[in-house]
């Protein structure tokens, strides 16, 4: 099965609405929205084990909607999202960390965040070494544990 | 038909290798049954762009969302702390957060000291050695001096104290509190052929460096040069008792699905405070109708989990977010018994350095802290990168009431009965956890943090599994004797956290492998009469 047929396109259309929904685009940060093409298909590529619940929390939504929620206007959109939103419930989290997971992890918005778009391994990161004459006063103190 | 063993082992976990490799001094014939395979580490999380995202899938800490083959499901529906473990070689070590504090000295003495719950038939002093020993192969990392615990001699520097354990530290000084640099087992110099810790930052779901101990890498390696054997893909469904009420050996289900016997001389059980008592359980008889080596009927009672109270905010500056190992202090503060403050025993504080993107972004949706629409941006920019948490790990008194059962309906993928949680928190501990509140927030506010956030308890918090099979010298209300040995059944021990018969008030992985590394030390010394 192609990741595509997770959804039908009917789902994939509200998800892409839904996802510009929470997170729109932004001249001032210079990023994509989560319903951005690149962001869109990562989501449907890596949907696996989080199907079943996205498309029972795009379902939800459309009966929000009343529609298909892709065909609302805006101001529609928002009012059906507030309401599915707050209804909320595991299907409506998976969703929603489906949406967060693949949008803080595209390359521009990880630049964005002054963040470098890799994986951890195998530069890893540099840790400051810190002030250790902070524990100058703590190692002053007596024994604290109890002694038996 | 397989040879019988000298010793067979169940779990290849923290404490089946610990000992497995001391019991390897014997030359017996050592054979471990693991359940789960070799991890490997080049397919860990951190290797790949989605790391943050496989904490929510194949590498999340509950076996229920994790799903792999080799773990079992668990109805923890009755619960407000769900179990989370890792089935392997390595078991839970290859997904903790590598904090090793040990118990301290009072918490043998519970009811002596503070007259609740019952003293352990062991003291401090007794595992110590056993502690310096485990330090040595799991390769610790920490700073002496520290007032707040007993001397111990950490092999290695400590991480550093990077940008979080700093703001911390003056937050800590301004409160005049005690805090220290947390002991853990991640490498801070290149170790026993582990190479050294480069920050890659998403240690708890294994670690591709090798610089974090999990005993696939420290124990396992040598126990097997030593002649130990590991069958993996191995799950025991039964422990099997001959005519004279002594263990035979077991039953269990290859990699390919199909049924063998293993006869053993001594079985030693390290499958952990869950996976232990439901093997006993698993195994009754005509003979043992209620469940092996449960004739006290304590089998499965008195878990203990730890209740975290987490509490988090956030701070003008950088934090170190997720680009270092996850903890970095302690703080012993609040750990030995004042009743001044409404509860007995206490709690240690666990300080966290931050979290990545992801984390953050789903974490701080939840919480409200980040809306839907034009303002998201503006409001996660603020949040993500300057985050600082803490936990109290408050100690779990047992209680009858809180136990593993087998479900009547659950099983895992051979059939075998899942295990079935019934927990609630005791009074003593909300009131701990209420008081580690408390303090939190005001060492947040010390710190200059805003939008604080609590989680109490941690859902996915049950890490620490305690108490289900717990040691004593009265058979009526110990499942085994001083030295690991069921009283039921001669010559079968157990050697995980089960034992514990309080739980302190840190996390349990140096005193379970101490405790492991001390019953196989008595089986050593009693080998010409084990069974008496």
């Amino acid at each position: 099965m192609s990741a595509d047929s997770f959804l039908t396109p009917a789902q994939r259309d509200d998800l892409c609405a839904i996802a510009g929904v929470m997170i729109p685009a932004s001249a001032e940060f210079a990023v994509p929205g989560a319903d951005d093409p690149a962001i869109q298909a990562d989501m449907l590529a890596t949907l696996g084990r989080d199907a079943g619940a996205v498309r029972e929390a795009l379902d939800a939504l459309a009966r929000c909607a009343g529609q298909p929620f892709a065909g609302l206007d805006l101001a529609r959109r928002e009012a059906a999202a507030g309401e599915w939103r707050a209804r909320g419930g595991a299907a409506v989290e998976t969703l929603t960390r489906v949406v967060l997971q693949c949008y803080y992890r595209d390359d521009r918005v990880v630049r964005s965040l002054g963040l470098e778009p890799r994986a951890p391994y195998p530069q890893g990161h540099v840790l400051e070494d810190g002030d250790w004459s902070l524990l100058d006063p703590v190692r002053a103190r007596p024994p604290m544990w109890r002694p038996t | 038909m397989n040879e019988p063993v000298d010793v067979l082992i169940v779990g290849a976990g923290a404490s089946g290798a610990a000992a497995a490799w001391s019991l390897a001094d014997t030359r017996m014939h050592i054979l471990c049954l693991e359940q789960g395979g070799w991890m490997n580490p080049a397919t860990y999380p951190s290797t790949g762009r989605d790391w943050e995202a496989r904490f929510f899938g194949d590498f999340s800490p509950s076996p229920n969302i994790r799903a792999r083959r080799e773990d079992y499901p668990v109805n923890d529906d009755n619960s407000p702390i769900k179990v989370v473990n890792f089935n392997g070689v390595g078991g839970g070590t290859v997904m903790y957060t590598a904090h090793f504090p040990r118990l301290h000295p009072s918490d043998f003495r519970v009811q002596s000291l503070d007259g609740v719950a019952d003293d352990w038939p062991i003291d401090y002093a007794t595992l110590a050695p056993f502690f310096e020993e485990n330090d040595r192969m799991m390769g610790v990392s920490g700073l002496a001096g520290d007032p707040g615990v007993p001397p111990r001699n950490p092999p290695m520097p400590p991480l550093p104290l990077g940008r979080s354990g700093a703001i911390l530290g003056k937050a800590m000084n301004r409160l005049g509190w005690h805090w220290w640099p947390s002991d853990t087992t991640v490498a801070t110099v290149d170790y026993e052929g582990r190479a050294r810790c480069i920050n890659l930052g998403h240690c708890t779901p294994g670690c591709a460096q090798g610089a974090k101990a999990s005993t696939d890498i420290t124990y396992w390696p040598a126990a097997m040069r030593a002649g130990v054997e590991l069958r993996t893909h191995c799950r025991v469904r039964e422990i099997t008792t001959d005519e004279h009420g002594m263990a035979a050996g077991v039953v269990y289900y290859d990699a390919e699905g199909k049924e063998q016997f293993q006869a053993a001389h001594v079985v030693v059980l390290a499958c952990n405070g869950v996976g232990t008592p439901r093997l006993l359980l698993n195994s009754a008889s005509g003979r043992f109708p209620n469940g092996l080596a449960n004739s006290s009927g304590l089998v499965g009672r008195n878990l203990m989990f730890h209740p975290y109270a987490q509490v988090y905010g956030y701070v003008a500056e950088a934090t170190d977010s997720n680009r270092a190992p996850p903890t970095c202090l302690w703080s012993k503060e609040f750990y030995e018994t004042d009743r001044s403050r409404g509860f007995v025993r206490g709690y240690t504080f666990q300080f966290g350095r931050g979290v990545g993107p992801v984390a953050e972004a789903v974490a701080s949706e939840a919480k409200g802290l980040v809306p839907w629409g034009a303002g998201h941006h503006a409001a996660f920019r603020r949040l993500n990168g300057h985050r600082l948490s803490l936990s109290a790990i408050c100690e779990d008194l047992p209680e009858d009431r809180n136990r593993v059962t087998l479900d009547p309906v659950l099983k895992d993928s051979d059939g075998i009965p899942a295990p079935r949680i019934d927990y609630r928190i005791g009074e003593n501990t909300a009131r701990m956890m209420e008081h580690g509140i408390a303090r939190a927030k005001e060492i947040l506010a010390a710190a200059g943090a805003t939008d604080i956030c609590v989680n109490s308890p941690i859902l996915y918090g049950g890490w620490h599994l305690l108490g289900t099979a717990r040691m004593g010298a009265d058979p009526a209300r110990s499942v085994v004797n001083e030295w690991g040995r069921s009283h039921d059944v001669k010559n079968l021990f157990i050697v995980d956290g089960s034992l514990f018969v309080t739980s302190g008030g840190v996390n349990p992985t140096s005193t379970i492998q101490a405790l492991a590394l001390y019953v196989a030390d008595q089986m050593k010394q009693r080998l010409a009469n084990l069974f008496d």
